[in-house]
């Protein structure tokens, strides 16, 4: 672990797996040290943001060191579902550059589990890591300047659905009708990070 | 008591909505968004005696006309703009009365970049994530003033504001930004922290909330050319990608990136990369 610093009201924490990002998170979320603001977890780190007047970055290092990091399991907020409707239009290509045919891109899709790594890029996108070794593909090498809301993606490692439309580089396997990103709603995002998230096929 | 309205008669390039934004949602992807200049927020909000967190408008390179329903008191700051109320010349930084229907007309400002127009009782909206701020990014929160907009007005707290005019300092020439550096300098070679505070850095004419685009002489390069994994980004960040030519992140940036962060301004600076045009000069200079 490395702890890096970030300006002067953040901590940008450094780790070799998402698993020990998202033990640090759960622990630092359930008992937040005084004085500390924002929990950004991402691919490989965790950014700790606090207020400066509380709390300085030695002391915080310190804290961390000493902090019992648990490997994250599964999370106590139980499993989300998301049904979608395998028809992505990026499917098949998929299927051709894994070497699978459709059926088993699908198969592989929804058998796996998944957990919320950390969300970025925009309001809502959860990173979604679990994804099948055998569909690891690069994102598109021209990315599409729209995707709609809904969309239901993979790239590198990661699987995702899009929040809202956007421009985006990852392949599409699929489409939901769950709303993944709603204002009105508490909390507004679908995927929060640490969440455990299946995906099952519907044909309508 | 009938409620207030501002109408909206023209803009110039850009006015949106700000306040001091929605923090402590970049877990979920949301940033904070916000005023560019918060220094220059709040004491328009002080002036006209509201809460320093109130909405107010951002005006980018004046060209504002509103009108009132009710006279309201009002105030400017931040990038000079001149200013007239049915064609008289008003002061900025500093409580203005607008009557009713009378005509608040903003000049572009001379130097600067950002104004920011208070009205007592702040700009009413609903709320998005409890902020009224427009995140150009995202798209979350209110649509930017256009030419016919109402504006709602909220109630004014009970006390008359107690400062009547504000000196400030003009906005600098060429800026001096204080850093501090990393999180990722040791993915830069030896030098490129020195480089970076050696040579003066030219805003470019893509820059906008999300961040100043830099150009420098000299590309900063890199030790370590692997990809970055996605990480959190703060504002103030000078974000590098693969060109050498840092990104300084403003109000709406990224909250996730994939490009090395080699320094990070203090905030206490951020108010002068509000304020900088395109084709002006900045500085950076290491706090150890």
């Amino acid at each position: 672990m490395r702890i890096l610093r970030c300006g002067e009201r953040a901590a940008l924490v450094e780790f070799d797996s998402a698993e020990q990002v998202l033990g640090l998170f759960r622990g630092l979320r359930a008992e937040p040290p005084d004085g500390v603001a924002n929990l950004v977890p991402a691919a490989r780190t965790l950014l700790i943001g606090y207020d400066p007047e509380t709390l300085d970055f030695s002391r915080l290092a310190d804290a961390l060191k000493h902090w019992p990091v648990a490997t994250a399991t599964a999370d106590h907020a139980g499993e989300l579902t998301i049904p979608v409707r395998y028809d992505g239009e990026d499917l098949v290509q998929i299927a051709e550059d894994t070497r699978l045919d459709v059926d088993e891109v699908v198969r592989r899709h929804t058998a796996a589990v998944y957990t919320v790594a950390f969300c970025g890029f925009a309001p809502g996108f959860g990173y979604l890591t679990g994804l099948d070794p055998a569909l690891h593909l690069p994102r598109l090498n021209t990315p599409r300047t729209r995707v709609p809301a809904g969309a239901v993606a993979i790239a590198g490692g990661y699987t995702g659905v899009y929040p809202r439309p956007s421009p985006g580089g990852w392949r599409i396997v699929g489409h939901t009708d769950e709303i993944v990103w709603n204002i009105d709603r508490d909390p507004p995002a679908l995927f929060t990070p640490g969440l455990t998230v299946r995906f099952t096929q519907v044909t309508e | 008591m009938s409620r207030t309205y501002l109408n909206v008669q023209r803009t110039g390039p850009l006015a949106t909505i700000q306040d001091l934004g929605r923090p402590g949602m970049a877990g979920l992807g949301v940033g904070t968004s916000g005023a560019a200049d918060t220094t220059s927020l709040r004491l328009a909000n002080r002036l006209v005696g509201n809460p320093e967190g109130l909405a107010a408008v951002e005006i980018t390179l004046g060209g504002l006309e509103i009108t009132m329903t009710i006279s309201s008191m009002v105030a400017i700051t931040g990038a000079p703009c001149p200013a007239t109320v049915n064609g008289h010349a008003v002061d900025p930084n500093t409580p203005v009365w607008l009557p009713a229907n009378g005509t608040l007309r903003l000049q572009p400002p001379s130097h600067g970049l950002r104004s920011y127009l208070a009205v007592r009782g702040g700009i009413d909206v609903p709320p998005v994530l409890g902020s009224r701020s427009t995140d150009t990014l995202s798209g979350l929160g209110p649509e930017p003033l256009r030419p016919g907009m109402r504006l709602p007005i909220g109630p004014p707290e009970a006390d008359f504001p107690a400062v009547d005019l504000a000196p400030v300092p003009a906005p600098a020439v060429a800026p001096i930004l204080r850093v501090i550096a990393g999180p990722r300098e040791d993915w830069f070679t030896s030098d490129a922290l020195t480089l970076l505070c050696d040579q003066p850095y030219r805003v470019g004419s893509d820059s906008n909330r999300i961040g100043l685009r830099l150009h420098g002489k000299r590309p900063l390069s890199r030790r370590i050319p692997d990809e970055l994994p996605p990480e959190a980004m703060v504002l103030g960040a000078l974000q590098v990608p693969p060109s050498g030519q840092p990104i300084l992140f403003l109000a709406d940036h990224p909250v996730t990136g994939g490009y090395p962060v080699i320094a990070v301004v203090v905030e206490a600076d951020l108010h002068h990369a509000a304020q900088v045009r395109p084709g002006q000069q900045l500085h950076f200079r290491l706090l150890s």
